[in-house]
């Protein structure tokens, strides 16, 4: 599986919030994902009663998760394609190698995939004398980088297009030197340039999944560029690798949830390319690949069945939570130090590599609710956060100066005359060190937080005070 | 390919699966699991959008397709396609060179109308415009659907520079749904060509700082050629 530095959680946040470049990168998220999603959702006035549909088809798939994956590999089957099921990432990954070696396979071409991510699939196919080769363009720079990627949508979101040269000039050998490579255009016609020798030299083709339905034995992509079609249709074995909860029963549930998906994405009504595959290329093709496998990982999620995590078995990878999360907004994907970034990540990373290893990132929410607000699949993601922090608790995995000051609070918390009277004078004072300013910009204790933001000022009344204020003059007020 | 390992690992995952669900090996699938699959239907919720005129929803189709940079043009029978894809042609400037899916529906027009140079086939890296036909077009977003098949092969849908598709607008619907009840009507119920393609406008990318490209690694260009048969189907 993919290493994580999620244990490192706040080293790399704060490397993240001191770094400029990324940060100007960040600011780009308002413009080219939330104000599309908006205006997407605005356009369509049946989009709430889609998403109350969308989970609902999740909720009964996920219900019957075993019949549905029967009919979907029999139906694979009966369309002379093959199924593999995988119960963790090296299975998955020795699966792959060996559908390379039985097809004499030198090249790989990769679509953009989450799961192969999650397997760490090219580092593994590499070291069999695989040459691999990321088609998406966002997924092309970041290898280019050796980096992961840090948007699930976006992989290459923090990079910026002077460094998309750089890669381009030390990769793309044989080209002039002084050749322009100032606009993203530029940039573009090279990388399909170059990209274009690749397709057709491909022999293996790996791409994701959107969907697998379990009606027709069919994969389905979602893609804007093209670069997943030409990498499933120009190689000679086609790979679509997926997790379980990928499966919906039928192509009308596809359909229904395909509406919520680009919208809550990036914004658009459709993607460009919506693509059903299903087996490989029948007699009298001219084109398309000789052989269609799909590999069907759990790697931990049949154990999310049936319990307080079930519902994130719902979630389509739209990014919609990370586009809205004034978390993933401060500090981007990597600091999460995993595949999956931002709320979603923060609770199905601690499902998949165990709540020691990510039990910081259920953590790092302000709680302000937007990511169940604008997720097409109504994932209650906060609540499930305070479930892996209930967890992390019960496990004493938080660190003791959180335990120490819990058991502090809830000494004072629980004798009211003794809080009110300590919480009262803590607000004059601080009230007081803000001098009028309303805001400290440096607090004993607390430089976690004041190193990088301003403390908010107390205005000089407890919450209490005020309400028995206000409750007094009630009967003043018409 | 089946491993032993994989047929363990299939038992284990199915078995933690039924774990969860409180079900056993043996347990047949629930009615309204096997119902969905047997006779799939639309959900209840289908945006309100498309469910117009048919003569409404061609004028959504083309605005949908428009809003998402393919453009569209009407001709009025087939024997006017060749000469409006020779017009888009020049207008932009394109090669006089076209590749066509062998469907007679496209390959069979009067190519000897026009200028162009005419082959069918499947494309290849020299190939800068393709046309193929379609198998139909959703109002509700502008989306254009492409089987593929003998007589339409794939690559023509994704290498060319300039994708050209003609549809009729009698292979007009307004949802995805009356999509898939025409295919299995033409098909039988479960039977799916090895692609089906939706295509909502050209490539395009967001990859280099959120600035939106077209022409990624497909099309840069889709054209969408109308033919108003109506009057013959009436």
């Amino acid at each position: 599986m993919s290493v994580s530095t999620s244990p490192n959680f706040k080293e790399n946040v704060h490397g993240a919030l001191r770094d400029e470049s990324l940060q100007r990168a960040l600011g780009r998220l308002k413009t080219g994902f939330r104000d599309k999603r908006l205006a997407a959702i605005e356009n369509l006035p049946e989009f709430e009663a889609l998403r109350d549909q969308a989970r609902d088809i999740k909720n009964h798939t996920l219900e019957n998760l075993d019949h549905y994956l029967l009919t979907f590999e029999e139906n694979v089957k009966a369309n002379g394609g093959h199924v593999h099921w995988c119960a963790d990432a090296e299975e998955a990954r020795q699966v792959v190698a060996k559908i390379c070696r039985d097809t004499n396979a030198k090249s790989v071409l990769k679509g953009k995939s989450m799961i192969s991510e999650e397997i760490a699939l090219n580092d593994f196919l590499e070291k069999q004398d695989l040459k691999v080769v990321e088609t998406d363009l966002g997924e092309y720079i970041i290898q280019l980088r050796h980096e992961p990627p840090s948007h699930i949508i976006a992989p290459a979101i923090h990079v910026h297009k002077e460094e998309v040269a750089d890669s381009f000039r030390e990769t793309h050998k044989g080209r002039d030197p002084n050749r322009s490579l100032d606009e993203p255009r530029e940039l573009l016609d090279e990388a399909r340039e170059v990209m274009r020798e690749h397709f057709f030299a491909a022999d293996v083709g790996i791409t994701g999944a959107n969907f697998l339905i379990a009606e027709t034995g069919t994969s389905v992509i979602v893609t804007n560029e093209g670069n997943g079609d030409l990498t499933q249709t120009l190689s000679r074995v086609h790979v679509a690798i997926a997790s379980l909860e990928k499966v919906v029963p039928t192509l009308e549930d596809a359909s229904s949830i395909l509406r919520v998906l680009a919208r809550s994405a990036t914004g658009q009504e459709m993607s460009s390319y919506t693509t059903f595959s299903t087996g490989p290329r029948r007699e009298g093709d001219l084109d398309g690949p000789e052989e269609y496998h799909v590999i069907l990982l759990d790697n931990g999620r049949s154990n999310m069945l049936g319990t307080e995590f079930q519902d994130m078995l719902r979630c389509i990878r739209c990014a919609a939570c990370m586009n809205h999360c004034p978390v993933y907004g401060a500090v981007g994907g990597h600091a999460y130090g995993w595949v999956y970034p931002g709320p979603m990540g923060s609770v199905l990373s601690p499902s998949l590599i165990g709540v020691d290893e990510a039990g910081h990132l259920p953590n790092a929410s302000t709680f302000c609710g937007k990511c169940e607000e604008v997720c097409p699949m109504r994932i209650p993601l906060p609540k499930m956060m305070r479930h892996w922090r209930e967890r992390e608790f019960e496990k004493h995995l938080s660190p003791s100066s959180f335990r120490y000051g819990i058991k502090t609070w809830a000494f004072f918390a629980s004798k009211p005359r003794l809080y009110r009277a300590v919480t009262g004078i803590a607000s004059k004072v601080l009230a007081k060190m803000a001098g009028g300013k309303g805001r400290i910009a440096k607090l004993p204790l607390a430089g976690g937080w004041t190193d990088m933001r301003d403390f908010p000022a107390p205005e000089g009344k407890t919450f209490k005070e005020l309400w028995a204020e206000k409750q007094a003059g009630k009967g003043d007020v018409k | 390919m089946s491993s032993a390992s994989n047929s363990t690992s299939r038992d284990a995952i199915l078995g933690r699966i039924r774990k969860s669900l409180g079900r056993t090996a043996g347990d047949s699938a629930p009615r309204d699991v096997t119902e969905r699959l047997a006779s799939p239907k639309p959900n209840a919720v289908v945006p309100k959008r498309a469910q117009i005129t048919h003569d409404q929803q061609v004028a959504l189709f083309e605005k949908m397709a428009t809003s998402v940079n393919a453009t569209v043009s009407m001709v009025v029978s087939d024997d006017d396609i060749p000469r409006e894809v020779a017009r888009f042609l020049a207008e932009h400037n394109l090669p006089a060179r076209v590749k066509t899916s062998p469907d007679a529906a496209v390959s069979g027009l009067p190519w000897s109308d026009t200028a162009l140079e005419v082959t069918a086939g499947i494309a290849g890296p020299e190939d800068a415009v393709s046309v193929t036909p379609s198998f139909a077009g959703v109002a509700e977003t502008g989306s254009l659907m492409l089987r593929s098949g003998a007589d339409t092969p794939y690559t023509l849908n994704m290498l060319p520079d300039t994708h050209i598709v003609v549809l009729k607008t009698s292979d007009m619907v307004g949802t995805y749904e009356e999509v898939w009840a025409r295919l299995r009507e033409k098909e039988g119920h479960g039977n799916m060509p090895r692609t089906f393609l939706w295509v909502t406008g050209p490539s395009r990318t967001g990859d280099i700082e959120q600035t939106m490209q077209l022409g990624a690694h497909g099309p840069r260009r889709l054209h969408i050629v109308l033919v108003d048969d109506k009057q013959k189907t009436k």
